[in-house]
């Protein structure tokens, strides 16, 4: 059968055109996007770099759970969920999401799903570096 | 018995550790497993709020542990 998923953690840059060339299918009437970018600040406080790490074998289970679910919960034909780890920084992308659906209201709707869905469960974490320290992202829930 | 324990983000700077050896009385679960490790690392005192994977897989309080299992640290996630 066909490989309907495609998920991946890289310590490399992400690459925006693999992901699409991925889900592309001549059935697909559409597809969606969701590129996360590292933002500058932090509740007006200028950050410098984000660190992410991640235990990495378990991460990559959890992605591959998502996107398995995607493809049984929604109408979609592709769908690539790629993450980066290591230093980023301001504008650079820690994670891709793909979808191809025939109709774009399922490619839009499994999009969501999977960033939600990634930010509650996938083990990564992320440090953010300020002019003078650093912190843990969420570290006390 | 002896099980393996893997710290992640801000755990590994309340333990100072990214890995240890750990031991353990044989049939103990994940509970009890939280608790020995709050004495060892009184530093983890936000411990029973994050999750716990056994064998890359998130993991209950009473799940009973075994010889070599993989135990991870998870607090709170923050990929994406």
């Amino acid at each position: 059968m066909e490989n309907k998923t495609s998920i991946k953690i890289t310590s490399s840059t992400l690459n925006l055109q693999d992901c699409y060339n991925f889900v592309q299918d001549a059935s697909c009437g559409g597809i969606a996007l969701f590129v996360g970018t590292v933002r500058n600040a932090t509740q007006n406080k200028e950050v410098t770099l984000l660190d992410f790490s991640g235990y990495e074998p378990m991460a990559i289970k959890e992605m591959q759970k998502i996107a398995d679910t995607a493809l049984v919960k929604f109408a979609i034909h592709k769908i690539a969920i790629h993450h980066a780890v290591g230093e980023l920084m301001i504008g650079d992308i820690p994670v891709i999401i793909a979808v191809s659906s025939a109709h774009r209201k399922a490619a839009f709707e499994a999009c969501e799903f999977a960033i939600d869905t990634l930010k509650e469960s996938v083990p990564i974490w992320k440090k953010e570096h300020f002019e003078d320290g650093e912190v843990w992202v969420n570290s006390h829930p | 018995m002896r099980i393996q324990i893997l710290f992640f983000g801000i755990t590994t700077d309340l333990t100072g550790e990214n890995s240890i050896t750990f031991e353990l009385t044989s049939d103990s679960s994940v509970g009890i497993l939280k608790v020995a490790l709050k004495d060892r690392f009184p530093n983890l005192k936000y411990l029973h709020q994050f999750a716990i994977a056994v064998n890359e897989e998130y993991a209950e309080d009473n799940l009973i542990l075994y010889e070599n299992d993989v135990v991870a640290i998870i607090p709170p996630v923050s990929g994406g």
